[in-house]
């Protein structure tokens, strides 16, 4: 059961990927980021990682995702219902990044990983990250704490109308 | 479900779109999608690696890392975006070519 | 102290007059800025009389204090700078220094109105600052340091007055000329360094009284007889002397450098500088041999009795005085030459006193004169002509005495400094030519000419000194109207010439209640003459020393006879006026001509000398030029030329061609990929993707 759930899902992000990237109309590109979005946050229940299937919805689809729904619509007239959006060398494109997926797939199936017999499950991982976090990764979440403060000061700065 | 490929695979393919979409959207905020699949992806990788290869979670520290990255970067480039469409009227990146002309 | 740290102290403080007066004497220039240059130079003299002082209470006749430090480092080869001060040192420092201060209070007066008056004082500095160097040199590189800073010295006081024509060539004149003996001082310097490996006086007397000049020598030039080579030796550093005490051939420039101001004259051109020459032959007189000894001997003694010559028939004040003093150095030198060594320099010493003072004398002469002229407006009457004066002894008491005091001196009349060393050279000449039966100078049956150098010198001696004396101070004033603006030099100038006029005097010089070594004089005793290094051969220095003895009164009395028929010719002619110059000038013709043209040395000299050159360079020059050049170099010329014109062509087709080749390229190539930059982010990143791409497949592949 679980095994086809897990299928639906993969099948479902890389559908919602696709239309993320081929869409005309930007408003379905947003909301199909949406979905890849929670099929994401899914398969990281899959693979054991609740703590971060959390983060994932909390932080992509109630943070990023919004902020990226306000850039749309700050920057279009609400009237159009439909917001066109176009691109370009799409073909040479479609080429290149294809050539770079078939490397990729040719890398990963050549490829015969280390791993490990015996499947781990975890408990909570949130202990654990928690333990890590405040503990070998102090320096590095201060840091983080430093960048987002930039970033929050950069951002309102250069987001005003004066600049 | 148990196979660490089906992931990567999953990856790569996020990870392709996401490029895809960077190179060809001319929309700022298009592209901003773009980069957050490419995020994914890589969050993705990280994950499974942690379960299936490590048995231990500082991957999923370092997934936690680039979803916070992500964020900050999100809120600088909506800045940016913002003032490129006060400035030009739209927000097509490949009209921004002011220090071309 | 020791005195070697006195000495440096002594000659490092004109140095410092100089610098002073060249880079602040300007704005101090009549604002007393002189009297730093004075104070500092008084100080060498009461250096100098400290270290005289303690010579004298030490008596100690080996007294000798040597340091140095290396110089140079040439592997082996080792040049020094060193201080050497031994009795000769200390009395050298002292006539310098005393000569020296002497003549700049003098010259505050005597300069007053001067144009560059900070830069007289300034450049009497350096002189002083070298002559001290040569003074305390203890080696002969420093001492030809040095004297090529004199030379210098000499040079820019000369010509002082540049903007006079005569001057500058006078300065110039001096210059070259001393440049001749230089070069044969520098050759022989350069043997006596190739053979000995040395300059150091000491070591080099050393190596050649143990032999090891004889080995270098046999080492060197193989069959080479080292007695000729160190004869050499000796001759060729002497030339540094002839040029520098203006000996026979080289003394053309002395006479031309009384253009300089006259206290210069008397400083460096009458009592020191000119010294120098004499001070060298002292320092090396141990390393000259018997034949090397009586060449300079003959050179002294033919310039005494020839420039006397010429003194005769001068009228120009200061010529007759510079013609006197090549006569005096001549007697030196000659002293020097016939073993009397001491008496060679004891002459010296006097010789500086009194002949500063003659020159100091004629120069308040020479400038109550000047004051005269520039009173009656008069630009053209000669102020140094001697028919111009006359009578001068009621207006100028002092002058007078003292140029009487100093005439007595030169002449040689007891009582007067003169007499104890003149006597002295004499009785050497005759002994010399007593005892020399061997050399080249025997051989040429010549032993005896040099006493009749030395009388007959005597003799003109008294007789052109009171010649002088009549003609500027007795009979009637030639020119009334100067005569009348004329009065006595200022205390400045007066004071000086009481200074000299004392130490004319024989006192100074016997000081025998002083001495507690016998009854020789302090000179005497403290000066002695060093051993000789170089063997003698047959000369009997003993039978020499005691002949020296013997012929001392005969000596004596027949240089008073001859001083008393000189100084009687001259009341003759010119009190009691029996003779008439005039008649007897053109009695004796061609004698007259010959003495008043200077023997026509300086003719001599351009026709046989420069012109020739001249003419040679002219026909080198033609040769060069006309054919040389045009044959050879411009044919050469020619042919490089089309040659150049063909690798010309060559180069702009080929080479050029090539180069705009690879500049077409790189423009063709700009121009395509100007499109790569489309300033497009995304572009650009394709670009990336299609690189790694690439990267990719090399790796498989």
């Amino acid at each position: 059961m679980s095994e086809v759930i897990f299928w639906v899902i993969w099948v479902l992000v890389v559908i919602s990927a696709m239309i993320v990237a081929y869409s005309k109309n930007l408003i379905y590109s947003v909301f199909s980021l949406l979905a890849t979005f929670v099929g994401v946050a899914a398969i990281y229940i899959f693979l054991n990682a609740d703590f971060i299937a959390v983060t994932q919805i909390v932080i992509y689809v109630g943070g990023i995702l919004v902020l990226l729904i306000f850039g749309i619509m700050l920057t279009n007239r609400i009237a159009v219902a439909k917001i066109n959006q176009s691109s370009f060398q799409t073909s040479l494109g479609m080429v290149v990044v294809g050539a770079v997926f078939v490397i990729l797939v040719i890398t990963i199936l050549g490829q015969s990983w280390p791993v490990l017999a015996e499947s781990m499950d975890f408990d909570s991982t949130v202990g654990k990250i928690g333990t890590l976090l405040f503990g070998d990764y102090l320096i590095l979440f201060e840091v983080a704490s430093i960048l987002l403060l930039g970033a929050l000061i950069g951002a309102a700065t250069l987001a005003r109308k004066e600049l | 479900m148990n196979h660490l490929e089906s992931y990567l695979i999953l990856s790569a393919l996020l990870f392709s779109l996401g490029l895809y979409t960077v190179i060809t959207r001319k929309n700022g905020v298009a592209i901003l999608m773009g980069i957050e699949l490419i995020l994914n992806a890589a969050n993705i990788n990280f994950v499974a690696f942690s379960k299936f290869v490590t048995h231990q979670v500082e991957g999923h520290l370092m997934a936690i890392f680039i979803i916070m990255l992500a964020a900050a970067e999100a809120a600088v480039a909506l800045a940016i975006i913002l003032n490129l469409y006060n400035d030009q009227g739209n927000i097509n990146v490949d009209e921004a070519d002011a220090l071309k002309r | 102290m020791p005195m070697v740290n006195l000495s440096l102290i002594i000659l490092v403080l004109p140095l410092i007059s100089f610098l002073f007066q060249i880079f602040f004497g300007k704005r101090l220039e009549h604002k007393k800025g002189e009297w730093i240059s004075i104070a500092l130079v008084l100080t060498t003299l009461l250096l100098a009389i400290i270290m005289f002082a303690q010579m004298l209470f030490d008596y100690q006749p080996d007294f000798r204090q040597e340091a140095s430090i290396n110089w140079v480092n040439l592997g082996q080869f080792q040049i020094e700078m060193g201080v050497l001060v031994d009795n000769i040192t200390i009395i050298m420092l002292v006539v310098v220094a005393l000569i020296s201060s002497l003549v700049h209070l003098y010259s505050v007066e005597y300069m007053k109105n001067d144009v560059r008056y900070s830069r007289y004082f300034g450049f009497l500095g350096i002189f002083t600052f070298s002559m001290y160097g040569i003074t305390i040199a203890n080696n002969l590189f420093m001492i030809y340091c040095f004297w090529e800073l004199v030379g210098l010295s000499s040079y820019l006081l000369i010509g002082h007055w540049w903007e006079k024509k005569s001057a500058a060539d006078a300065g110039k004149k001096a210059f070259i000329v001393n440049r001749i003996g230089d070069i044969g001082m520098f050759m022989g310097m350069m043997v006596v360094a190739t053979v000995a490996g040395t300059f150091n006086y000491q070591v080099l007397f050393e190596r050649i009284a143990s032999g090891a000049w004889a080995a270098g020598v046999q080492g060197l030039f193989g069959g080479v007889d080292p007695n000729t080579l160190l004869t050499w030796a000796g001759v060729l550093i002497f030339m540094g002397a002839i040029g520098k005490s203006a000996q026979f051939p080289l003394h053309v420039w002395l006479p031309d450098a009384m253009e300089g101001p006259t206290p210069v004259s008397a400083l460096i051109h009458a009592a020191t500088m000119v010294a120098a020459g004499v001070y060298l032959t002292v320092r090396i007189f141990p390393l000259l041999t018997p034949d090397a000894m009586a060449f300079v001997a003959l050179i002294g003694g033919f310039t005494a009795f020839f420039a006397a010559t010429i003194a005769i028939t001068q009228n120009d004040l200061k010529k007759v005085l510079a013609y006197s003093t090549v006569s005096q150095l001549g007697y030196m030198i000659m002293a020097l030459g016939t073993g009397a060594y001491v008496a060679g320099f004891f002459h010296l010493v006097t010789h500086a006193m009194f002949k500063a003072l003659l020159f100091l004398a004629s120069g308040s002469v020479i400038h109550m004169m000047h004051h005269s002229l520039t009173k009656l407006n008069d630009h053209h009457t000669d102020a140094q002509d001697m028919r111009n004066m006359g009578g001068l002894r009621s207006k100028m008491p002092i002058t007078y005495a003292v140029f009487f005091i100093a005439s007595l001196s030169i002449s040689g009349i007891p009582l007067f400094s003169g007499f104890l060393s003149k006597d002295a050279i004499l009785a050497g000449t005759w002994s010399y030519a007593a005892h020399i039966h061997d050399g080249w100078l025997a051989q040429a049956h010549l032993g005896w000419i040099l006493p009749f150098f030395g009388f007959g010198a005597a003799l003109i001696t008294a007789f052109y000194m009171f010649r002088l004396i009549f003609m500027t101070f007795h009979g009637e004033p030639k020119r009334k109207d100067i005569f009348a603006k004329m009065h006595e030099s200022p205390k400045l100038m007066t004071i000086p010439l009481m200074v000299l006029g004392a130490l004319s005097t024989f006192i100074f010089f016997t000081l025998p209640s002083f001495n507690p070594l016998g009854g020789k004089s302090w000179f005497q005793t403290l000066v002695k003459q060093p051993e000789t290094v170089v063997p003698m051969g047959a000369f009997d220095s003993e039978g020499f020393a005691h002949g020296l003895h013997l012929a001392h009164y005969p000596a004596m009395y027949t240089s008073l006879i001859v001083a008393g028929v000189g100084i009687g010719l001259a009341v003759l002619i010119y009190i009691l006026k029996e003779i008439d110059p005039a008649k007897m000038a053109q009695r004796l013709g061609i004698l007259y001509r010959g003495s008043l043209n200077k023997w026509y040395m300086d003719e001599i000299y351009l026709n046989g000398i420069i012109r020739p050159f001249l003419k040679g360079c002219d026909a080198i020059a033609y040769f060069d030029m006309e054919i040389y050049d045009h044959y050879v170099i411009d044919g050469v010329g020619r042919r490089v030329k089309a040659l150049a014109t063909g690798t010309g062509i060559a180069d702009d087709l080929v080479v050029d061609g090539a180069v705009n080749l690879v500049g077409i390229i790189f423009q063709w190539l700009g121009w395509t990929f100007k499109f790569v930059q489309t300033g497009k982010i995304q572009n650009y990143l394709i670009y990336v993707l299609i690189g790694v791409l690439m990267v990719y497949l090399i790796n498989v592949f």
